[in-house]
């Protein structure tokens, strides 16, 4: 066992909070309750929350500098000799330049090794394109064995940290650098292979994750006023996807929405449109939003969703549109 | 208990038949690496045989083993010959290699085969995976040892320097790599497809401590292995750079690019297993 640590998770409902920083938080619980925890990071502790932990456990911290493919290669040593190696960087360095490393010494290692990738999406903003990963999703799917996960407010992240440690297996999480608002009580329990139903409706699914689950939740409320009846689905878990709850409720409204901080390829929606092409007995009406095909560029976090067609506006007015209403 | 029973002749003896074995599987499978699989028998004998390598076949997982990570996953026949002849299966099982079904995959796979720990394969990770082991030891303050034999053609990956850079910086010195400096990668000549040369000063720039030796001259790999344990108590990574030779032991793949993924003929396998004879 290791030192005692404070535990201070006492986010309210609104609250602005990054998903990184529940990340650096349950990091730093995870590593009190269990000495096998170890945690490695690639210059950017302060950055992805990883600081904390280095400050508690100094000698379970391993800083691997500028070079994601070798912490890729040490993080799978160390889960084979039985550690629990957290390994964070920026997730385009994570996803991007260490795929192969994360493909082949991980995951076809069957090494614990949990990649928690911070800085995802568009919402890195001044940072500009370089950093923007929206490919991630795309590369860690196709993966075999990986589990996926894309947190959509520090309570949920907050939960998965402490999920995927209990699981033996190797699993990305996607984490935001933005504060984002916290959407889930302190109850609120996140499972793989679970999505969570926030509100029932009839009219159409709005299936959403990460960043866009607070703006689906702000559309969904403006819809209501309008007499539209939203069922919102958070499914932070791509992978594996929770294709019953998906298509059952795509099947009781004939309608669907997805919403993803990531390219339009090979993400959420691609998800949930295979699962509903092979699993649903009906049409059902679908629309996926997310980045269309092309690279951002510098700005503020929330003006670039607004700019890349992913505002709260661009959420209603699709949903009408599906709809007819 | 290292080194113990050290006899030269019979060393010699599990090398040739390392070398035997994997080319028999190469045969059976039409395809493999035999240029490769020769040029580190003689390093693979001595570790298991002499032996440097403490090992259970019996519990191939016990937590007293060293771990030997060979980061060249496609010298896999001389590996599972390795690992056969050391009890960890039956050797006759090995000539299902490459065929649906067998677990004597093209590259060693961990999931599969009793004694390999580590799947490789792709070229540049075996070194990244040792310090892994090596950093996880040191945690568990054991006294365990980590080998990796990496080929010298990955020394041309970028990701080989990151851990090469890593290991001193960690002053991993219950880390060894073994390098297998047998000039030829499936191209040609490594210093004509892209130059290695000098290997021992690079990794002594890298904070290694270096010791070179002929990697078939069975007494300097075992005094070097010898000394890399000495030096295992300071703190530096300690580098064995063998100069070996592709193909070694069978006279008409000494040397030949040719040899490096290509199988024997039934006449070259004839001719071979006649070679090696002890």
């Amino acid at each position: 066992m290791g030192a005692q640590v404070d535990i201070k998770t006492e986010w309210k409902l609104g609250d602005k909070i990054a998903t990184r920083e529940a990340y650096g938080q349950a990091l730093l619980e995870l590593g009190g309750i269990n000495s096998n925890v170890v945690v490695l990071d690639a210059d950017l502790s302060g950055s992805t929350q990883t600081k904390l932990f280095a400050k508690a456990f100094p000698d379970r911290f391993f800083n691997m500098g500028i070079a994601e493919n070798n912490m890729m290669g040490v993080s799978a040593g160390l889960a084979l000799a039985g550690k629990i190696p957290f390994a964070s960087s920026f997730a385009m360095f994570a996803a991007g330049r260490a795929w192969e490393f994360v493909r082949n010494s991980i995951a076809h290692n069957h090494a614990n090794v949990k990649v928690c990738a911070t800085h995802a999406g568009l919402t890195v903003g001044e940072d500009g394109a370089s950093h923007q990963v929206i490919e991630d999703l795309a590369l860690m799917r196709s993966i075999p064995t990986m589990v996926v996960i894309v947190p959509a407010d520090a309570q949920e992240a907050y939960s998965a940290i402490y999920e995927i440690a209990n699981y033996h297996g190797p699993c990305y999480v996607r984490l935001g650098r933005a504060k984002v608002p916290v959407c889930f009580d302190k109850d609120y329990k996140f499972q793989i292979g679970k999505a969570n139903i926030i509100h029932e409706g009839s009219d159409i699914t709005v299936i959403s994750c990460g960043m866009m689950t607070p703006r689906a939740i702000e559309a969904s409320k403006i819809l209501a006023q309008e007499g539209i009846k939203v069922e919102l689905i958070n499914s932070a878990s791509i992978k594996p996807l929770d294709s019953k709850t998906i298509v059952k409720s795509a099947s009781k409204t004939g309608c669907v929405l997805t919403l993803e901080e990531h390219n339009i390829e090979g993400g959420l929606g691609d998800a949930v449109a295979s699962a509903i092409l092979e699993q649903a007995s009906q049409h059902i009406k679908f629309k996926r939003l997310g980045v269309q095909d092309i690279f951002g560029q510098s700005g503020d976090a929330y003006e670039l969703l607004d700019h890349y067609g992913l505002s709260v506006q661009d959420i209603v007015r699709e949903v009408k549109s599906l709809t007819g209403k | 208990m290292l080194a113990s029973n050290y006899n030269k002749l019979e060393i010699f003896k599990k090398a040739q038949l390392i070398r035997e074995n994997a080319l028999k599987m190469i045969h059976a499978a039409k395809s493999g690496h035999p240029g490769g699989s020769l040029s580190i028998a003689d390093i693979l004998a001595v570790l298991y045989f002499a032996p440097h390598l403490r090992y259970n076949p019996i519990e191939p997982k016990s937590s007293d083993r060293d771990i030997l990570v060979v980061s060249k996953g496609h010298s896999s026949p001389a590996v599972y010959s390795a690992l056969g002849l050391a009890g960890f299966f039956p050797i006759e099982q090995t000539m299902s290699f490459r065929k649906l079904g067998s677990p004597y995959q093209g590259h060693i796979d961990s999931s599969r085969v009793p004694g390999v720990e580590v799947s490789t394969g792709s070229l540049g990770h075996g070194l990244s995976n040792a310090l892994g082991f090596a950093l996880a030891a040191r945690l568990d303050k054991s006294d365990r040892r980590v080998f990796a034999i990496l080929s010298d053609g990955e020394l041309q990956e970028g990701s080989s320097w990151e851990a090469v850079m890593a290991c001193s910086h960690f002053g991993a010195s219950n880390v060894t790599a073994i390098i297998d400096r047998n000039r030829i990668q499936l191209d040609g000549w490594t210093e004509k497809t892209m130059a290695l040369h000098p290997v021992a000063e690079k990794f002594h720039a890298f904070n290694w401590e270096v010791i070179e030796i002929d990697g078939h001259d069975i007494d300097q790999i075992n005094s070097a292995l010898i000394r890399a344990q000495e030096l295992s108590k300071g703190s530096k990574p300690v580098c064995i750079l063998a100069q070996t030779v592709k193909g070694k032991g069978v006279s008409f793949m000494e040397d030949q690019v040719g040899w490096h993924g290509v199988a024997p003929k039934d006449e070259d396998l004839a001719k071979a297993l006649e070679e090696l004879k002890v």
